[in-house]
């Protein structure tokens, strides 16, 4: 059964629609990219995802479970959108690491935060914070970043500092992470240690929807790769299929524009 | 130089009462500058074009006036003597105006620090499941606070010389009984001398100003 099924979703902005009636799902341990070029509504239909903007129309299900259904009139309670949101997890372009923080505080501050609404907290403070904090450990390992653990994020480059980033989104054990244009904001030189991170949890079979330009990267890594133009999902299939054999014209021009540049 | 000693015995205890009123006001006007803030930034229109109209009098109109009105005002109002007979009422007035006056100044600092922070910040916190009063509290505020300690000195140091204001309305601060050697004992020195008071404690808050902002040089904004 798929992890993520997204079903109608459409969304406008002062009545110009930027996302229209857009369906799609994900396996679990799949990767999803998603290419287009600016301003095809690509961001948005991340940032829906992640509750950070409510779709007018549609339905989100996760595991089955309906998170947001549009015909019914959502609860405004804050706690329920939070256990709805730590379903995704998200990667932004601009990495948005908390400045006054270090590495490791980063990657730890909101699981620690969550932990204290832990029923039997008082009791085992202790453990609980030693278990965040090996965790957290852990995962800066994974994206090669032990040595920085102190660091304050304008001590870093800014590959390390959306591999902190990264990091942080994993330490909350998402069921699907999602990256917005991860590389972007980059130096070019600096976009490699970022997609070798991202390429590694593709290999661990980390469900994954990464909006990207990189159209390499996307035809390496993906399952599936989505083609959207203003708003709709113009083409979705293989990488293999979708870079190799585009059925519509509108994915020809737009790779070929992209393959001139 | 008995008399030296003995007027500086004397503005000390009326540097006392100008301590007083400064950190009373500080003490409760900080937090309430937030709530005021908050006030002129909330979406619903009616309480932020009414905290926005309060700013504008408040910020309009003289510290003196609003020194006047806080004391008499409620005594005309209700006929009664609303802040008591005694001299603390009249300090307790004092830190009412200033409290309201200070939180006002103290409200759009804030609301300028908060707004410059970068939505990104409140969304990387949504996203991981952060209430809202987490975002701000462990995530906004240092940053605010960091982007804010200039214009906040500045605020400060210019409340140490508007206790001075308190003396219109009766409090024994220290221009008053620097004022007071004038007409007792035809002495001009002692109310300039009051001028070396003010001049240590602005000093003394300008290095702990700037201690403060050197500590939150750690990470960049």
């Amino acid at each position: 059964m798929a992890i993520l099924e997204v079903q109608n979703i459409s969304k406008s902005f002062d009545g110009s629609c930027v996302l229209k009636d857009i369906n799609f799902s994900l396996e679990k341990g799949r990767t999803l990219s998603i290419i287009g070029s600016s301003g095809s509504g690509k961001t948005t239909l991340l940032r829906c995802l992640n509750f950070l903007e409510t779709p007018d129309t549609g339905v989100i299900s996760v595991n089955g479970e309906a998170l947001f259904d549009a015909a019914i009139p959502q609860s405004a309670s804050e706690t329920a959108v939070r256990q709805k949101r730590l379903h995704f997890g998200l990667v932004f372009q601009q990495f948005n690491l908390f400045p006054q923080y270090t590495v490791l505080k980063n990657v730890m501050l909101a699981v620690q935060l969550f932990a204290c609404q832990r029923p039997n907290y008082k009791e085992n403070k202790k453990q609980i914070l030693s278990g965040i904090e090996q965790d957290a450990r852990e995962i800066i390992a994974s994206v090669g970043l032990s040595e920085k653990l102190q660091s304050y994020p304008h001590q870093l480059s800014g590959g390390q500092q959306q591999r902190v980033a990264i990091a942080r989104a994993l330490a909350m054990h998402p069921d699907i992470l999602c990256f917005d244009e991860p590389t972007s904001a980059l130096d070019p030189e600096l976009t490699g240690e970022v997609l070798k991170v991202i390429r590694g949890l593709a290999e661990k079979e980390t469900t994954m929807i990464i909006v990207t330009h990189e159209m390499q990267f996307a035809r390496d890594v993906s399952d599936t790769v989505l083609f959207m133009d203003e708003g709709v999902v113009v083409e979705a299939g293989p990488p293999e299929e979708v870079f190799g054999n585009p059925k519509e014209e509108r994915t020809r021009k737009f790779l070929e524009r992209y393959n001139e540049n | 130089m008995q008399t030296f000693v003995n007027v500086t015995a004397n503005l000390m205890g009326g540097f006392r009462e100008t301590l007083i009123l400064f950190f009373y006001t500080l003490v409760f006007s900080l937090p309430l500058g937030l709530v005021v803030a908050f006030g002129s930034m909330s979406k619903w229109a009616p309480l932020s074009l009414l905290t926005r109209a309060f700013v504008w009098v408040i910020r309009g109109t003289p510290l003196m006036l609003q020194l006047i009105i806080v004391y008499y005002g409620p005594g005309l109002a209700w006929d009664m003597a609303f802040w008591g007979s005694s001299i603390e009422g009249r300090t307790i007035a004092a830190v009412a105006a200033f409290v309201i006056n200070y939180a006002c100044y103290f409200s759009e600092i804030y609301r300028g620090g908060i707004e410059s922070i970068p939505r990104g910040q409140y969304e990387a916190g949504q996203v991981l499941g952060m209430t809202k009063s987490q975002i701000f509290f462990r995530v906004i505020l240092l940053q605010v606070v960091r982007r804010i300690l200039a214009p906040m000195s500045n605020e400060v140091i210019t409340l140490v010389k508007d206790t001075a204001l308190a003396r219109i309305i009766g409090v024994i601060e220290l221009i008053y009984i620097g004022q007071k050697y004038i007409t007792a004992s035809a002495l001009l020195w002692p109310l300039f001398y009051t001028g070396v008071f003010y001049l240590l404690f602005s000093g003394l808050l300008t290095l702990l100003f700037r201690r403060w902002e050197n500590r939150l040089r750690y990470f960049a904004v």
